[in-house]
């Protein structure tokens, strides 16, 4: 599945909870997607992982995935936290509570990413070919 | 409030740390008295002047000034719904402070997400003491997209690096560092190879007995860890100062008072003037600590600091926003 990051930058400031509207809002994409992403909302999520940041940690903490999947960090906390990948080849600007961040994975190996005003913070995405 | 705390103990074991500056594990000794009441350490460690009406009505002899820390203006979620209120708030209890103190450190995190209203309207509050007022940035305060400018912008002038410096006053060194730039991962506040070499220049000149005030965000010590409570580089800067006869280390972030001796070294750190964090490894995270709303006032405050002279340690009073 691929799915540019513009699409995501769009859809960024929807808040937690709108994973249904959100998906009939952008029917063109999930025409994109297929037939069976529509049916269930359950297996979008699935396809589309969420790393929620809470308690100063990020969940899960390791995260694997397929190459070209678009990664959203969500925080839940009431604390701004920072994603940034270890040498800030990405990086989010601050998150306050329940803002989001999504990175699109497209090349195989391992991401190590952190907190960047909190960096005993640190979580890792696995892309898989 | 602080049952735990055990002064015989904590003076012999603050003793037993006075060669121990190299160990990370040094930090075990340290002083909870995080919930609003006041204390003396035996042994001629700093020695705190009682709650409010004692600390306002005892005049201090010498030359004062005062910290305040992580006003977080901006912040407006259960734990302060009123950041600005409870400022100012402080500041009131700036003015009341009979004897005039010659100035005021702000030891960062000033806004909540460094947007130029939080900025404003923490200038302006903070401007109604009518104190210079010498300011070093948290990470909350670098977190505009430029990483800092507005910051910079403001409180830069005269600065070097990202915005440390020092300064003379009564014959005090004043230090302030900054801690929360450019971290790296999986590590905890850092002053950078550039910094810790100014550092060195700038203390080069001095003389082992003048007396050092070094003022940064993060705690420069390891206070926990597990929580970021501390400065990788922190060492090696205080191992420059490690010659001095009265070095005193105030710091902010932990949003509750620690104290540590450690030889001529004092550390302190100060109240939040916006919401109170759990005392180490107590809670799931550092994040702010919802209260009570009676019990609030009493565990953000000021703190005020005497300057004696000679190889005596500064005199640190705390003062709650209430009782
Ligand atoms: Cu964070």
């Amino acid at each position: 599945m691929t799915r540019s990051r513009s699409d995501f930058l769009a859809v960024r400031s929807i808040r937690a909870g709108g994973v249904r509207a959100l998906l009939l809002t952008f029917v063109g994409l999930a025409a994109i997607l297929g037939l069976s992403l529509v049916a269930s909302g359950h297996q979008a999520l699935a396809d589309d992982p969420t790393i929620k940041i809470a308690n100063f940690t990020f969940d899960p903490p390791t995260l694997t995935v397929k190459a070209g999947t678009t990664v959203t960090w969500v925080n839940a906390d009431d604390i701004p936290h920072v994603v940034s990948e270890k040498d800030g080849k990405f990086r989010s600007s601050a998150l306050d509570t329940d803002d989001k961040f999504s990175q699109t994975f497209s090349t195989a190996g391992t991401v190590e990413y952190f907190c960047a005003i909190h960096p005993h913070m640190t979580g890792k995405i696995v892309v898989t070919p | 409030m602080h049952d735990e705390f055990n002064p015989a103990t904590e003076a012999s074991e603050a003793e037993d740390e006075s060669s121990g500056l190299t160990r990370r594990g040094a930090l075990t000794c340290m002083v909870w008295a995080g919930t609003g009441l006041l204390w003396t350490l035996s042994g001629g460690v700093p020695k705190s002047l009682g709650l409010l009406g004692d600390a306002l009505a005892a005049v201090p002899t010498g030359f004062t000034f005062l910290q305040i820390s992580d006003s977080h203006i901006g912040f407006n979620k259960p734990a302060n719904p009123d950041a600005l209120g409870t400022l100012r708030e402080a500041i009131g209890k700036v003015k009341a402070v009979k004897s005039r103190p010659a100035f005021m450190i702000h030891t960062g995190d000033i806004t909540h997400l460094s947007k130029p209203d939080e900025f404003d309207n923490a200038d302006q509050l903070i401007s109604e003491a009518k104190l210079d007022v010498h300011y070093v940035p948290g990470e909350h305060d670098f977190i505009d997209e430029g990483l800092g400018k507005a910051y910079l912008a403001r409180y830069g002038n005269g600065t070097k690096g990202q915005g440390w410096y020092s300064f003379d006053d009564h014959g005090v060194h004043f230090i302030g560092l900054v801690n929360v730039v450019d971290l790296k991962a999986g590590g905890l506040g850092r002053l950078g190879p550039d910094q810790l070499a100014w550092l060195a220049d700038d203390l080069k000149d001095k003389s082992d007995s003048t007396p050092i005030v070094v003022f940064a965000h993060i705690p420069l010590w390891t206070v926990y860890a597990d929580w970021g409570w501390g400065t990788d580089d922190g060492l090696q800067a205080l191992t420059l100062l490690k010659r001095f006869g009265s070095v005193t280390v105030l710091n902010g972030h932990i949003h509750q008072i620690v104290q540590k001796v450690e030889g001529n070294m004092t550390f302190h750190t100060a109240r939040s003037t916006c919401f109170p964090q759990p005392a180490p490894g107590t809670a799931p995270s550092p994040g702010p600590m919802t209260v009570p709303a009676e019990q609030l006032r009493s565990m953000l405050g000021i703190a005020s600091v005497e300057v004696r002279t000679g190889d005596k340690p500064l005199a640190i009073t705390d003062t709650p926003l209430a009782g």
